[in-house]
């Protein structure tokens, strides 16, 4: 059986000292190993950004398409081999500015992947300008005298779009993170999870401080029901978006394949190639 | 009697025109008759006018004919609009309804028949257009029993009744016919036909089938006109074969989606128009960087922007060649007619798995949506080649990475796809080393472009274009798509040595093959339909001899017909003649 080590290749990965993705690297391989797959089984797709790297630093099947293309690629990766375990993931410039709808529709049609966010609310590859979750007011090169939007909440999105599976952590909290990930993976469905990965060198407001002192533990919460939508979200709006947990998880939800009459018999590539003669004759015999 | 006639049926969107059309042709085809439809339709669901026009021959058709010997109409609108186009002494076959009138000053004649009256006497004005369907076998001196059992097929799960009173539509449509006989003037039978079994078909579907038959088992796309068809046909029977579709949130997921399931192992592909086509530039970069297989249907409409969605253009090819940025190898296919279509839609896909690049497989709206006659598709031609594609485990390879972009000779690498064991390597947009990992070196960046453009550098398809005539002609005519059958047929119209070539292999362009038939002609002409000439262009880009090549092109958004292109090709032989 694989342990997490046999989820690492020998590449130093280009992030900045102090970077949130490492923690979130080493919290997917450990989650890998701790729910019993082998890299051959399992394919990471990014996009592009600091966090779009990730498929390169991780020993599995990887394939770093396209800025904010990641779900699409991901969700033709599943579709074609469902034996495959995939895992998307990018930045919150991926997931929610360049390739938001994407995100919405990927949540909505409900394949099942893993898709995480790190999220630092900021461009870092691009040398620091504003991002769809910069809070308002954030100042960078493109917003100089402060964000004038009001940020995505990346929880609050998914629960509006039909979200199965909803989490949200900080990549310091590696043995939650580690958990989350393993229960996504498991979730029959698509599996969304917004992860808090402090840029050191461009965010110098949203720190691992100042997570640890704004995030709300969905535990501490009284009577919360990550089962209940209704509660989550009156939650997520109630405390604008700041919490930490697993928020939802709807465990009855079917897949999106689960709705395909045959489907999951066999994956597509091992489906026959060639088509029979007597259908090949009932087929053409439709055009007469 | 007549070797051929066209007939017209039109009237309001929305009104039944388009199966009056499809049940008149549907069952002409099974009699054994050669036919070449073409419609007009507007982007809008009901109103506004539509027509069918079917060209019946005894003969293979591939065109749209000059003019119309007999138009159904269902309002005046359909008499206003296309009363001009009839020969002289044609019909117009009326529906009384409306009290028709015709421009007195043409020579055609009008019969007022009480389509809907009759109609709505037996029980519903639906069936006006069996009437009419009647009427029109009378006047061709058709058999009626082809259409009793066409009715028969097509309603028979409805209910006998159904199909009782829509027989006696069609009965009384052919008596209120057979009574006004002796009124008219002229012969509008057809002479019999060959009774072969042949197919009639949209492009469309002969794609979608050669598709399914290349083992294609997901589609990813996204609705435009005029390629919605494929992926209604694909949704319709790729569960046949155990595969799927989705409709994505737009061609960019679409295409993207391909790539991962193409990545994946499972031959997919994505359809779209020119808009959708703009969409997916960047990944057809993608596909062609990571070398993973990828066909994309464009089926070419009216551009630019929203431009003409419902009408006839070949403007895409530009995009389709040089479209996205940086320097890819890519291939561009152009089927020569309906039947074509079908065997090249699988060579595609053989194609972008062989060569591990992405193929587009362009169609035009004429080829996509015009239904006409093919010879029935021979299975034992269908074969699939996965090239280097690896998809069991690779023994002794544990450890390591997988050489995904080896520096091969034929600069084709071998392929595992995800799962298999030993074939563990990454893929990215990114310049990349031989494993696969981002690598921006300037001696590994030459390595890899130089093994990629290589792969295509000599490619050749086995038929790059489809010539009729010799290697020395006259007149050499170059088109593609839908003006191919045009272009054929206005070339046979004229005594003198004209070859015609229909391009099939459209990028890499084929000059080697062609520059014999080049160097043989006094005279060379490409016709086309976009303003710019953009085929006439990617010739003058390949070949040196720019005076000899002259230029025919049609961007009003209708098809050719062959009397503009043989009175084009007449003024060309002329002048020469003249010199």
């Amino acid at each position: 059986m694989a342990t997490f080590k046999d989820f690492r290749n020998n590449i130093k990965p280009n992030w900045c000292p102090g970077c949130g993705d490492f923690s979130v690297q080493a919290a997917i391989q450990k989650a890998c190993a701790a729910n019993g797959l082998e890299p051959d089984e399992l394919a990471v797709i990014t996009g592009i950004g600091c966090s779009g790297r990730l498929s390169g630093y991780i020993k599995s099947y990887g394939f770093h398409a396209t800025h904010g293309r990641s779900l699409p690629v991901a969700q033709g990766v599943k579709m074609a081999n469902d034996d495959l375990t995939v895992i998307a993931s990018g930045g919150d410039g991926d997931g929610f500015a360049i390739g938001m709808g994407h995100t919405v529709h990927a949540l909505k049609r409900n394949i099942d992947i893993t898709y995480i966010v790190m999220d630092n609310q900021v461009y870092g590859l691009t040398k620091g300008q504003t991002s769809p979750s910069s809070d308002k007011g954030f100042v960078t090169k493109t917003s100089p005298d402060g964000s004038k939007e009001t940020p995505i909440q990346p929880i609050k999105t998914a629960m509006a779009s039909g979200a199965t599976f909803v989490a949200q952590s900080v990549s310091s909290d590696i043995k939650q993170l580690t958990a989350i990930i393993q229960q996504a993976m498991d979730h029959k469905g698509f599996s969304f999870i917004n992860v808090f990965s402090p840029c050191v060198t461009y965010n110098k407001v949203n720190t691992y401080d100042w997570f640890k002192e704004n995030l709300i533990p969905v535990e501490d919460i009284e009577d919360y029901d990550h089962t209940d939508a209704q509660s989550a979200m009156q939650n997520i709006m109630a405390h604008e978006g700041m919490l930490k947990g697993i928020i939802y998880h709807d465990e009855e939800a079917k897949s999106y394949q689960e709705h395909i009459d045959g489907y999951l018999d066999q994956p597509l590539v091992k489906k026959e190639m060639t088509i029979e003669n007597d259908t090949f004759n009932e087929l053409m015999a439709e055009f007469r | 009697m007549n070797e051929q006639l066209s007939w017209k049926v039109g009237g309001q969107q929305g009104e039944g025109i388009e199966s009056t059309g499809e049940i008149f042709s549907t069952t002409l085809n099974r009699m054994g008759y050669h036919l070449y439809s073409y419609r007009h339709f507007s982007s809008r669901i009901k109103g506004g006018h539509t027509n069918n026009n079917v060209r019946i021959s005894t003969k293979e058709v591939r065109a749209v004919s000059d003019n119309t010997n007999i138009l159904v109409a269902f309002d005046q609108q359909t008499i206003d609009v296309n009363s001009h186009e009839l020969v002289a002494g044609g019909i117009i076959l009326a529906d009384s309804k409306f009290k028709p009138e015709k421009d007195e000053d043409l020579d055609v004649q009008l019969i007022s028949i009480p389509f809907t009256a009759t109609a709505k006497e037996l029980g519903s004005q639906l069936m006006k257009n069996m009437v009419a369907i009647g009427a029109s076998a009378r006047l061709m001196n058709l058999e009626l029993q082809p259409f009793k059992d066409m009715i028969y097929t097509m309603f028979i799960k409805k209910g006998q009744e159904i199909v009782d009173s829509n027989h006696e539509a069609l009965l009384q449509g052919y008596q209120l016919m057979d009574d006004e006989m002796d009124t008219i003037t002229g012969d509008f039978e057809m002479l019999p036909s060959d009774s072969d079994p042949r197919l009639f078909l949209i492009g469309n579907d002969a794609i979608s089938f050669g598709a399914l038959n290349a083992g294609v088992r997901f589609m990813a796309a996204y609705p435009i006109t005029p390629a919605s068809e494929i992926m209604e046909y694909m949704i319709n029977h790729l569960p046949k074969v155990g595969g799927t579709v989705i409709q994505t949130e737009d061609e960019i997921a679409a295409v993207t989606m391909a790539i991962g399931s193409n990545y994946a192992g499972a031959r997919s592909f994505t359809s779209s128009a020119g808009p959708g086509l703009s969409l997916m530039m960047e990944s057809i970069g993608l596909s062609g960087m990571t070398e993973t297989p990828l066909v994309i249907v464009d089926t070419m409409r009216g551009g630019p922007s929203t431009g003409l969605p419902t009408k006839q253009e070949q403007s895409d090819l530009m995009q389709m060649i040089y479209g996205t940025h940086g320097d890819i190898p890519k291939i561009v296919l152009a089927p020569s007619d309906v039947e074509d279509a079908f065997y090249t839609t699988i060579e595609a896909f053989n194609l972008a798995e062989y060569y591990q690049v992405p193929v587009i497989m362009l169609s035009d709206l004429q080829m996509s949506l015009g239904k006409q006659s093919s010879a029935p598709f021979d299975m034992s031609r269908v074969e699939i080649n996965r090239g280097k594609t690896i998809t069991e485990d690779i023994e002794g390879q544990d450890d390591e990475y997988f050489e995904r972009y080896s520096d091969e000779e034929d600069g084709i690498s071998p392929r595992p796809i995800p799962g298999i064991k030993g074939g563990i390597h990454h893929v990215t947009g990114v310049e990349h080393s031989p494993a696969g990992t981002p690598n921006e070196g300037p001696e590994n960046r030459q390595i890899q472009m130089d093994k990629r453009m290589r792969k295509l550098k000599d490619f050749t398809m086995e038929e790059p274009f489809k010539a009729r005539g010799g290697v020395e002609s006259e007149l050499l005519i170059l088109s593609f798509l839908s003006v191919n059958g045009v272009a054929n047929e206005a070339a046979e119209r004229i005594d003198a040595d004209i070859t015609t070539i229909n391009l099939k292999q459209i990028h890499p362009f084929p000059i080697d093959a062609l520059r014999p038939y080049l160097d043989g002609a006094k005279e060379i002409l490409v016709i086309e339909q976009n303003y710019s000439a953009q085929l006439q262009s990617v010739l003058k880009m390949n070949y040196h001899g720019h005076d000899r090549i002259r230029s025919h092109v049609k961007y009003d958004g209708t098809p050719f017909k062959p009397n503009e292109i043989e009175a084009h090709i007449n003024s060309i032989l002329k002048i020469k003649e003249v010199m």
